[in-house]
C-alpha cells in the first residue's frame, strides 16, 4: 500500500482513493471544494516520488515545474512525499480599485494586481480575504484592451464574500488572487467556426472577456450570446453589448427576461430556450455555458443534443457551496 | 496471424467515431436517458467508450463482474429488458450509421447480447 509522507507524519492511501480523500479520511485539515479537479482549492506539491500526469493538467507549467499537483485527482501507484503549497507561489497581493453597481444585485469590481496576471478572458481566479475566506470569480477583462481585473459579483443570500464586496468593500481594500485557473477561454486558431455563449446572472461575465476577446482577435465566424435574467434590471451591460452588436456585424445579443415585464425588444423565456429554438443544430460550433447550475446542465446536454462536441462544450455551473475558510498553512 | 475483431472494425478510431453517435442516440431516447442522467457527462461519455470497446473487441474489457456491479443499482431503479433491447438497438443504428459491414456487426451485437444477465443482473 503506498504511504503519503506530509509534515511530520505518514499516512496510508487505499487503492483507487485520491490523495485529498486519504488525507481527509486520516483528519489531516485541508483546503479543499470542488473535489474534481476544477477549483485547485486543494492543490499540494510533491517533493519525492511519481505524480500521474493528469493531476497536473490545467496547471501553469510554473507551477508543474514545481511539483504542484492536484490532490482531488492523484491516485499515485507509489510512496509520496508531500508539502504544502507555498502561499507566495499561488497567492498574489491586489488591490480594489474600482467598484461600479451594474444591477440591483450585482457589482462590477476591478482589482490592480501588484504582479501583472497572465490569463484570458473567461478563466477565473480565486479570491481570498484577509480573514481566510475564499471564492472563486471569471475574468471580463480582455489583457490587450483592459489594465485591470474585471469581475462581477452577484449578491447571494448568506454569500459572505458576495454581500462584502456589494456591500461593504470599499477602493483601496487589499484582497489576495490566486490563478488563473480554468479552460474554459477563447482559443485563436479557428477564425471562422460559430461559438454560442449562453449565460444567466452574473454568468455574463466570462462570456463579455470571452465575446470581446474573441472580436478583439478579429474572429469572423459568428458570435452568438445569449444573457437571460429572472427581471429586465438583471440584464445588465446591455448598452456596451449592444454597441458591439452594432459595430461587429458577427456579434449577435440576444437579452432574455424570465420572469414578468421584459423591456421591449427583450426575449421572454429563458436564455438557453431562446438560444436552441435559434439554433437547432450545433455542430461544429465551440459553446460557452457560465450560470446557474440547472441552466447549465441542462444546456450542455441540449447543446450535445445538438450536435455539439462533448470536448467543445464549456460549461462553468456556479457552484455555491462554502469553500473552506481555513488558510493554508 | 488473423487480425482481432478490434483491428479490422479499425480499433481506438473506430470506437471514438461511434461514441459520440451512440451516445446521442441513448440521451435522446426519453424511454432509457433517465438511467445516462448523469450531471457529469464527460465521465459518462468515458463510461460509453469503455463499453463501445468492450463489444468491438477491444483491449482492457470489464468482466462479467464489473458489468454487474456496474449496473446493480440501475437495475434497482427499474432497468429492465426493454431497457436493454432499447439500447442494443441504439449500438445496432450506430453500426449501421457508419457502415459498419454486416459480418463485422453481428460479431459486435453477439458481444453486447452475452452481456445480457450480468447487466440485468440476472
Amino acid at each position: 500500500m503506498p504511504r503519503l509522507q506530509y509534515g511530520s507524519a505518514s499516512y496510508d492511501l487505499l487503492s483507487g482513493e485520491s490523495v485529498l480523500d486519504a488525507l481527509l479520511r486520516q483528519g489531516v485539515d485541508l483546503s479543499y471544494s470542488c473535489r474534481k479537479g476544477s477549483c485547485l482549492t486543494c492543490m499540494l506539491r510533491c517533493a519525492k516520488g511519481h505524480i500521474p500526469p493528469q493531476a497536473q493538467d490545467g496547471l501553469r507549467d510554473s507551477l508543474r515545474a514545481q511539483g504542484y499537483f492536484l490532490p482531488c485527482l492523484a491516485s499515485p501507484e507509489g510512496d509520496i512525499d508531500l508539502l504544502s503549497g507555498e502561499d507566495a507561489d499561488l497567492f498574489g497581493r491586489a488591490r480594489l480599485v474600482e467598484i461600479e453597481r451594474l444591477a440591483p444585485a450585482i457589482v462590477r469590481i476591478r482589482l490592480e494586481a501588484a504582479t501583472p496576471l497572465y490569463y484570458h478572458p473567461g478563466q477565473f481566479i480565486n479570491l481570498r480575504r484577509g480573514d481566510g475566506l475564499m471564492r472563486s470569480y471569471s475574468l471580463a477583462s480582455v489583457p490587450r484592451r483592459e489594465d485591470h481585473l474585471e469581475i462581477h459579483v452577484k449578491r447571494l443570500k448568506g454569500g459572505a464574500m458576495s454581500t462584502w464586496l456589494n456591500d461593504e468593500a470599499r477602493v483601496g481594500d487589499a484582497i489576495d488572487i490566486q490563478g488563473a485557473n480554468g479552460s474554459g477561454f477563447y482559443l485563436p486558431g479557428h477564425p471562422d467556426r460559430p461559438i454560442l455563449l449562453i449565460g444567466n446572472g452574473s454568468g455574463l461575465a466570462p462570456l463579455y472577456g470571452i465575446a470581446r476577446d474573441a472580436l478583439g482577435d478579429g474572429h469572423r465566424g459568428e458570435i452568438r450570446l445569449y444573457h437571460g435574467s429572472r427581471t429586465a434590471d438583471g440584464l445588465y451591460l446591455r448598452d456596451e453589448l449592444r454597441a458591439l452588436a452594432v459595430s461587429h456585424e458577427n456579434f449577435f445579443y440576444t437579452p432574455c427576461v424570465s420572469g414578468p415585464e421584459p423591456n421591449p425588444g427583450d426575449r421572454t423565456g429563458r436564455a438557453d430556450t431562446a438560444a436552441f429554438d435559434d439554433l437547432p443544430q450545433l455542430s461544429g460550433w465551440r459553446v460557452f455555458l457560465c450560470g446557474s447550475p440547472p441552466m447549465v446542465h441542462a444546456a450542455k446536454r441540449t447543446a450535445y443534443l445538438a450536435g455539439a462536441k462533448l470536448a467543445d462544450i464549456h460549461a462553468d455551473a456556479f457552484e455555491l457551496r462554502e469553500l473552506r475558510k481555513t488558510p493554508r498553512a | 496471424m488473423s487480425e482481432t475483431l478490434y483491428q479490422r472494425l479499425g480499433g481506438e478510431a473506430a470506437v471514438n467515431a461511434a461514441v459520440d453517435i451512440f451516445y446521442r442516440k441513448v440521451l435522446a431516447d426519453r424511454q432509457i436517458r433517465d438511467f445516462f442522467d448523469d450531471v457529469d457527462m464527460d465521465a459518462q461519455r468515458a463510461k460509453q467508450k469503455s463499453f463501445l470497446t468492450m463489444v468491438f473487441g477491444g483491449p482492457k474489457t470489464y468482466t462479467g463482474k464489473d458489468m454487474r456491479e456496474a449496473h446493480k443499482k440501475l437495475v434497482a431503479n427499474g432497468l429492465n429488458e426493454s431497457h436493454f433491447n432499447a439500447v442494443a438497438g441504439h449500438l445496432q443504428a450506430t453500426l449501421d450509421e457508419l457502415k459498419v459491414p454486416k459480418a463485422l456487426s453481428a460479431e459486435v451485437m453477439a458481444i453486447a447480447a452475452s452481456t445480457h444477465d450480468d447487466v440485468l443482473n440476472r
